[in-house]
């Protein structure tokens, strides 16, 4: 149990921003999952759903990074609250790049779904979970301190970017036997790609969260 | 949306209006309008000489004690005007309690420190002093650190706690509005954390005012920051919003610290 400060209305503050910030993950890692949802049983209202849920995690940025500025203001925080709040201010940008992501997503199965299906969905649906878990764990990390978990996170992006090669590969391939199908294999490439960057995001805030828990910056650092 | 409506809508418990304060030649307070609400706490803040003690201490009447001072305007407390010869000043500072920079308890003991204003008001109510005590000083979050010395004398405390048997000694004739002139200005940081924390406790029960030369202090601990400069009030509102987007060019020059 981490120790609690004297004044019990910054414990509180931190306590509402760390909420804040898992309701923002909360609602992305929903609308991944919405929006593989939509191209796997071609449902098209719900990749609509989708696309209309950006701009409430839009919303959330604009609150957050209010939040943290009040925070950074008014406590003048020092040592991991300094780092804390400083991260959630560039973790909210993270979540707001994975939900317009998320938007693309809904903005590409939307057109998939117009015409037939070109194979059966099994990598995109595995891709999306990993990259999902990784947004759930980076956030779990982050709120917890967790560097173990945020270092495994950072090792779980190289599942995804196989993943997202094997899927690229395939789909060439369905290409140049039957140019037919560029249309729709470039759009699935989009999804793929999509969801390498969405995963990209969550390695970025566990690297941000092991920087937070041991104060030192880990970024460009893996060749 | 304005950032003064949020400040200002609430219910003003003290209302200055175009007051005026000489000392002599020297016109030390400039047409100062301004109401605090209740069960906030205010913070005045500005450079020294900015007349930001000069204001606190008319709220309870301090500057009667100089003999230069000249003061025009109105003051009300709960609507009742204070700067008038009618005014009973002894009912109004009680009323009105004060905690100053230098803690100041008494040379008696703790418990008398405590009850000295019920015993000045004439209250010989053994049971009612022992409730009083109890009170004040769990209110002033130092009864664990006293309960077993109450008779022993408050000079022997330290700085912070005897800050704190002095927060408890103006919360005992339980005043309205607690006016606090640099109360931590002679502690040690983590004190002055303690100090901070017991005043956003007493603002459930109590209205404060508190000036301080510490703008960090003024952001952590109070609702509405009021900023003066050469006795003039500059700008007051929301504490939130004068820490991160004052109106004004010379509160955002004094907050960041780029003043002359």
């Amino acid at each position: 149990m981490e120790r609690q400060h004297i004044s019990a209305a910054f414990d509180a503050e931190l306590h509402d921003l760390r909420q804040r910030i898992l309701t923002m993950g909360g609602l992305v890692e929903v609308m991944i999952a919405d929006a593989i949802k939509a191209l796997v049983e071609r449902d098209t209202p719900l990749a609509e759903r989708v696309i209309a849920q950006d701009h409430l995690v839009n919303g959330h940025e604009v609150a957050i990074d209010e939040k943290c500025l009040e925070l950074l203001a008014r406590r003048q925080p020092a040592a991991r609250d300094l780092r804390f709040i400083t991260l959630a201010l560039k973790i909210v940008t993270d979540l707001e790049r994975i939900g317009d992501q998320c938007a693309n997503l809904g903005k590409r199965v939307r057109e998939i779904n117009t015409e037939p299906p070109l194979k059966p969905y099994i990598d995109i649906p595995r891709m999306a979970h990993w990259a999902s878990v990784m947004v759930k764990e980076s956030l779990d990390a982050f709120v917890r301190g967790d560097d173990e978990l945020a270092i495994k996170v950072c090792q779980d992006d190289q599942m995804v970017d196989d993943l997202n090669q094997q899927i690229q590969r395939e789909l060439y391939t369905f290409m140049l036997e039957d140019p037919s199908t560029i249309s729709r294999a470039m759009k699935l490439t989009y999804v793929s790609k999509s969801l390498e960057r969405i995963a990209d995001h969550a390695t970025n805030i566990a690297e941000m969260v092991i920087f937070m828990v041991k104060g030192k910056d880990i970024r460009h650092t893996i060749a | 949306m304005s950032p003064e409506s949020e400040v200002t809508s609430r219910q003003p418990i003290v209302t200055v209006e175009s007051l005026n304060l000489h000392y002599g030649a020297a016109h030390a307070l400039k047409d100062i309008s301004l109401s605090v609400a209740r069960n906030q706490v205010t913070a005045f803040i500005g450079p020294s000489g900015c007349g930001k003690s000069t204001l606190l201490r008319c709220l309870n009447r301090m500057n009667d004690l100089i003999d230069s001072v000249a003061i025009s305007g109105s003051i009300k407390l709960d609507g009742q005007e204070i700067t008038g010869n009618a005014t009973d000043v002894i009912s109004l500072r009680r009323r009105v309690g004060m905690v100053f920079q230098q803690s100041n308890p008494f040379p008696k003991s703790i418990y008398e420190n405590i009850v000295y204003g019920l015993r000045i008001a004439g209250v010989k109510d053994k049971a009612l002093l022992d409730e009083t005590v109890e009170k004040s000083l769990k209110g002033a979050a130092i009864w664990d650190e006293v309960k077993d010395r109450l008779h022993e004398s408050a000079l022997g405390l330290s700085g912070g706690q005897a800050q704190r048997i002095c927060i408890a000694r103006a919360i005992a004739t339980n005043p309205e509005v607690i006016l606090m002139d640099e109360p931590c200005s002679a502690l040690d940081p983590l004190s002055t954390l303690k100090i901070e924390e017991l005043i956003d406790e007493l603002k459930e029960q109590y209205t404060i005012v508190i000036v301080t030369h510490n703008m960090q202090q003024a952001a952590r601990v109070s609702d509405a920051t009021a900023f003066f400069y050469l006795g003039e009030l500059i700008e007051m509102g929301e504490t939130k919003k004068i820490f991160t987007n004052p109106e004004k060019k010379q509160t955002e020059d004094y907050i960041t610290g780029r003043f002359g």
